[in-house]
Order: structure tokens, then sequence, then C-alpha cells
């Protein structure tokens, strides 16, 4: 058990370390990292304090070190353009993001998984076929142009919804809808497989001949087993959420860390760019580490083995 | 035995040959070049919703011609996820080979980065490629090799593991071939199918990629266009000239969906350890 939980934790301390290393490495071959994060017109004086403070003047070994270390400490310097620490601007735009990507998630899991289990059990059926070309439609539909066709339909034809913004429950349906669709999807796909799985092992067929009901073995024996790997899928589909919110956030003009990411990339401020980064990943890393370990909790057998 | 192919997969494979006629010989539909502006024609529906008869689609915000512009887009995002679809296979493949070759340190080192890659969703690997480096075409289409190569240098690693320790390879060594010969002659074509499976997964999501990041203004810069970026320019008109943004959407879903038909009916015929997992 401590062996599982250690590797697991060595290996997101790397993964980590890996980051820091990349923004790192990045910096310094796109050129001058002085000219980088600071503004061109930057005042002599300014340019020689910024170099003391991020250590420039020391030898690139040292250099690296401090890096790591402030990078550890959530220390990103500052915008170029707002001059705010890049730190703060982050942390005022998440709540939005945690909101559209939590609204999002749970939309998907309460379309998803449901479908799946459904088509799972109609396996062949006019039902399962039904769903799951709904779910290919899903993952297959761009998420820009998802956005689009429904602003077109509810903000400009129908007039009911905010085609733009935040602020209101009305805001959220379109952004949280569009960012859910894929989600949703693919879930729905990977919950029908992994029902099937279990719906063919032999403890399904002793529990029919037992006499338990239908909707037990489906719902009771089979699902649990199920959501075993459901579980993993999460923490996989958690990289698609952040990656479709850059995209979604820009259509619909929410204020949170993806278009802002846009916008910084856009604008070169990288200093933002570079702490975006790293937070993000922070949080990807993070997040898969607690399904690892969930995964463990869940399936005593994982915590067996080394992997 | 073979099933009958399921009329949908028929469907996705006369649209995307369809498609992809179209890219090849380029605009032969209407008289108008990519950037031939027609200021007197801007924002013109579509004939069919009642435009000039000259401009089927209907024109953009400089009255450019959509016909001329959709198919310059759909050769460009076809092009560009080619190319990166290659060079993804190409480079992941041998990076795998490497890997599985020297093993040691080497492997660790190679299965790192690989994992590394892996654990960020690309397009933030993108992003910040591009706010560093700045926006080139040379940068755009390396970004969109660099896509995906960890999942064949996964799978190339994988196979040839379990591939040296068979009999043949184990008699094609000891025949005198050499490591390369090995890789390519013998191994390659047992990887094959596999490797085909993935490109029909890695080429949908690269068009994914290019036309999400030049919808969002980072990908291909005017004066080329794409699917992606033609959607994009539309999207300040969407009130007044929806049909800017709606026929490139309509295209690239078009195209994605036709991939993943295709790509997950090509799965199941060759792999059949995937199909009783996923059927």
């Amino acid at each position: 058990m401590l062996r599982f939980w250690s590797i697991k934790v060595l290996r997101t301390v790397l993964t980590l370390w890996f980051v820091v290393t990349f923004t790192f490495v990045v910096l310094r071959t796109s050129g001058d990292p002085m000219m980088a994060l600071l503004s061109p017109d930057a005042l002599p004086d300014e340019i020689e304090q910024f170099r003391r403070q991020w250590g420039l003047d020391q030898p690139l070994f040292v250099q690296y070190l401090r890096y790591v270390g402030q990078m550890f400490t959530g220390n990103f310097g500052e915008s170029l353009r707002t001059h705010q620490p890049v730190i703060e601007i982050i942390l005022d735009r998440l709540p939005a993001t945690l909101l559209l990507g939590l609204l999002s998630f749970a939309l998907a899991a309460i379309i998803g998984i449901p479908a799946g289990v459904v088509a799972a059990v109609r396996r062949g059926g006019a039902v399962d076929r039904l769903l799951m070309a709904l779910a290919v439609f899903g993952f297959a539909v761009p998420n820009f142009f998802l956005g689009i066709c429904l602003i077109l339909l509810f903000s400009l034809m129908l007039q009911v919804l905010p085609s733009s913004g935040t602020g209101t429950f009305w805001h959220l349906i379109m952004p949280v809808l569009t960012l859910g669709t894929a989600t949703a999807g693919t879930l729905a796909r990977f919950t029908r497989s992994a029902m099937l799985e279990q719906l063919e092992k032999p403890y399904m067929r002793a529990a029919m001949a037992k006499g338990v009901p239908a909707w037990k073995r489906i719902y009771l024996h089979a699902f649990p087993n199920a959501a075993i790997p459901i579980v993993t899928v999460i923490g996989l589909n958690l990289g698609q959420l952040i990656a479709g919110s850059i995209v979604v956030e820009t259509v619909f003009a929410w204020p949170g860390i993806g278009r802002l990411l846009v916008s910084a990339v856009s604008s070169r401020d990288l200093a933002v760019v570079q702490g975006l980064v790293l937070v993000i990943a922070f949080t990807m890393v993070m997040a898969n580490l607690i399904v690892d370990l969930v995964y463990g909790l869940l399936d005593p057998r994982i915590r067996g083995g080394a992997r | 035995m073979k099933k009958r192919l399921p009329v949908s997969v028929i469907i996705a494979a006369t649209v995307l040959g369809v498609i992809i006629f179209i890219a090849i010989i380029g605009n032969v539909f209407t008289p108008y070049g990519v950037t031939e502006q027609n200021l007197l024609a801007r924002l013109k529906p579509p004939a069919f919703l009642g435009g000039p008869e000259e401009y089927p689609l209907g024109t953009d915000r400089i009255g450019r011609d959509m016909v001329a512009r959709l198919v310059a887009g759909l050769r460009m995002s076809l092009l560009v996820a080619l190319a990166g679809t290659a060079i993804g296979a190409i480079f992941g493949t041998t990076i795998g080979f490497i890997a599985a070759h020297f093993r040691g340190a080497v492997e660790e080192i190679l299965m790192m980065i690989v994992d590394f890659q892996a654990s960020l969703p690309f397009i933030l690997i993108a992003l910040t490629l591009l706010a560093f480096f700045g926006n080139s075409m040379t940068l755009f289409i390396i970004l969109m090799g660099l896509f995906g190569w960890e999942t064949y240098a996964r799978l190339a690693r994988g196979v040839v593991l379990s591939a040296a320790a068979q009999p043949y390879a184990k008699a094609v060594v000891a025949l005198g071939a050499r490591p390369i010969r090995l890789y390519t002659k013998h191994i390659l074509p047992n990887v094959a199918s596999a490797l085909i499976v993935q490109l029909t997964l890695t080429f949908p999501q690269i068009i994914l990629l290019e036309t999400s990041l030049s919808f969002l203004g980072l990908g291909i810069q005017s004066p080329n266009t794409s699917l992606g970026q033609i959607l994009g320019s539309g999207r300040d008109y969407l009130s007044t000239a929806w049909w800017i943004s709606v026929f490139p959407g309509m295209l690239i879903f078009i195209i994605t969906l036709s991939m993943s038909i295709l790509g997950d009916t090509l799965r199941d015929r060759l792999d059949p350890m995937l199909k009783q997992r996923n059927t």
C-alpha cells in the first residue's frame, strides 16, 4: 500500500519538475528572457532590477535552481500589460473556469453514464444504435462550431439566451452545454464498453440463475464493477475539458483562465502564459494523482502490483 | 468471415472521397480567386437565400467569394493535417524503436518525455510554444507533427519489445541482419495495421487542433487561409452573415465525423483484440 502511494506521488513530483524544466528551456531557447518577459520600452534600471530579481546575473545552473524554486512557490512574476502579479490575475479568473468546468462535467456525467448503461443493456438494438450515433456526433462536432450554432439558434433566432458574458444562470447554459457535449459522448461510449465487459462475466449469469431481478443485476452487480475503469477516464477527460474551455471561453467571452490564456498568447504576455501553463499542469497532475489513488482504493488488486 | 460494410461507413467514405477530390482539383466552381475582393459585393448571402447568382455561397466581409475561400481553406486544413500526421507517425515510431532497441537509460528518458506529453492537453503545449516563439508556418507545421507522436512511440516500443522475444526476430538477427533491417523490413510490417488505425484516429484530432488554433487567431495567418480561420473571421458577423462561419464549420464537422466513423470501423476490422472490448 505504502509502496503504491509513494510511487504515485514520486511520479507526480517528477512530472511537475518536467513541466517547470520545459518552461525554463523554452524561455531560454526563445531568446533573451529579459526581452521576452519585459516590454521593449523597459527602462535600463528596470531591466537591471529585473535581472537581479530573477537572478539572471548568476550562472545558468544557479538560475535554473532559483527558477524551479520560484515556480514551486507560485512566484510567476508580473504581467507585462497590467503589472499585476501573475498569480493574482490567475486566481482572479480561476473561479469562473472551475464553475464552468464542474457544471459541464456534471452535465456530461448525468447524460453520458446512464446513456452508456442503457446502450449496453440494449446492445445491438435501436436504442443502442441511436445513443451511440449521438455519442459519435457529440465528440466529433468541433466545440467552437457547436458554440456558434447554439448562439445562432438561441441568441439570434429565438433570442432567449445571452450570447456572451457572465452573471446570471442564463449565461451559463450555452457554455456548459458546449463544453459538456464532447465529454458526454466519450463517457457514454466508455461506460457502454465497460458495462458490456461486466455483463458478459460468469457472475452475471450466476446472479440471473439465482433469480436476482434485472435492475438489481445491472445497477448493483455490474455497474459498481464497471465504475472502476470509468473513474480513470474521468481523469483523462479533465485534460479534454481544459483544452475545451480554452476555446469555449473565447466563443462565449467567458472570463476564465482559458480566455486569459488565449489573450496572453495573442499579446505575448509571456509571464502570464508561463504562470497559466504551470497552474493548469499542476491542477491536471494533481487530479490524475487523486484519480490514481481513488482507483487504488476502489480496486484492491491495483495496490498489490507495482504500477 | 467479413461482414458487409454498414451504410454509415459507405456514406462516410464517399463523402470523404468527394471532399479530398475537391481539395485536389481546387476551385473550378467559380471564376474568382481566393483573395479577389469586390467591395461592392460585401457580405452577400448565398444564391439560394436570394443572393446574387455569381456567388453561390455568398461573400465575406470584403467581398471575397466564399466558394473560393472554402476550397482554399479546405486544401490548407487537409494539407497541414496530413503533414502533421505523417511527421508525428514517423517521428513517434522511430523514437519507439530507439527506446526499445537501446533499453536502459535511453528508454527511461524517452518514456519519461512520452509520459510528460501525455499528461498535458496538447493545445497547452502548442499555445506555450506559439507564445514564446511567435507564429510562423514552419513552427505551426512542427506543432501539428508534435501532436500524437507519443502514442506512436508507445505503440512501436511495445510491439518491438514483444516481437524481439519471438522466434522470427531471433532468426533474422541470427542470420546477420542489422537492427535497422530487422525494424524496417520485419517488424514494421507487423505493426502496420495498428499504425494505420492510429493514423485514422490522429488525423481528425489534428484537423480539430489546427482549426481550433486558427479559429482563435493563433494558427494559419492571412493571406493563407484554413477552414478554422474562415470560421473565426465570421464570428463578428454572426447576426448579419452567418454563412461565413457556418459553411466552414459544417465542412470541418463532416470531415471529422467521417474520419471517426471510418477509423472506428478500421479498428474493429484490423484489431480483433480491441473489437472484443468495444462491441
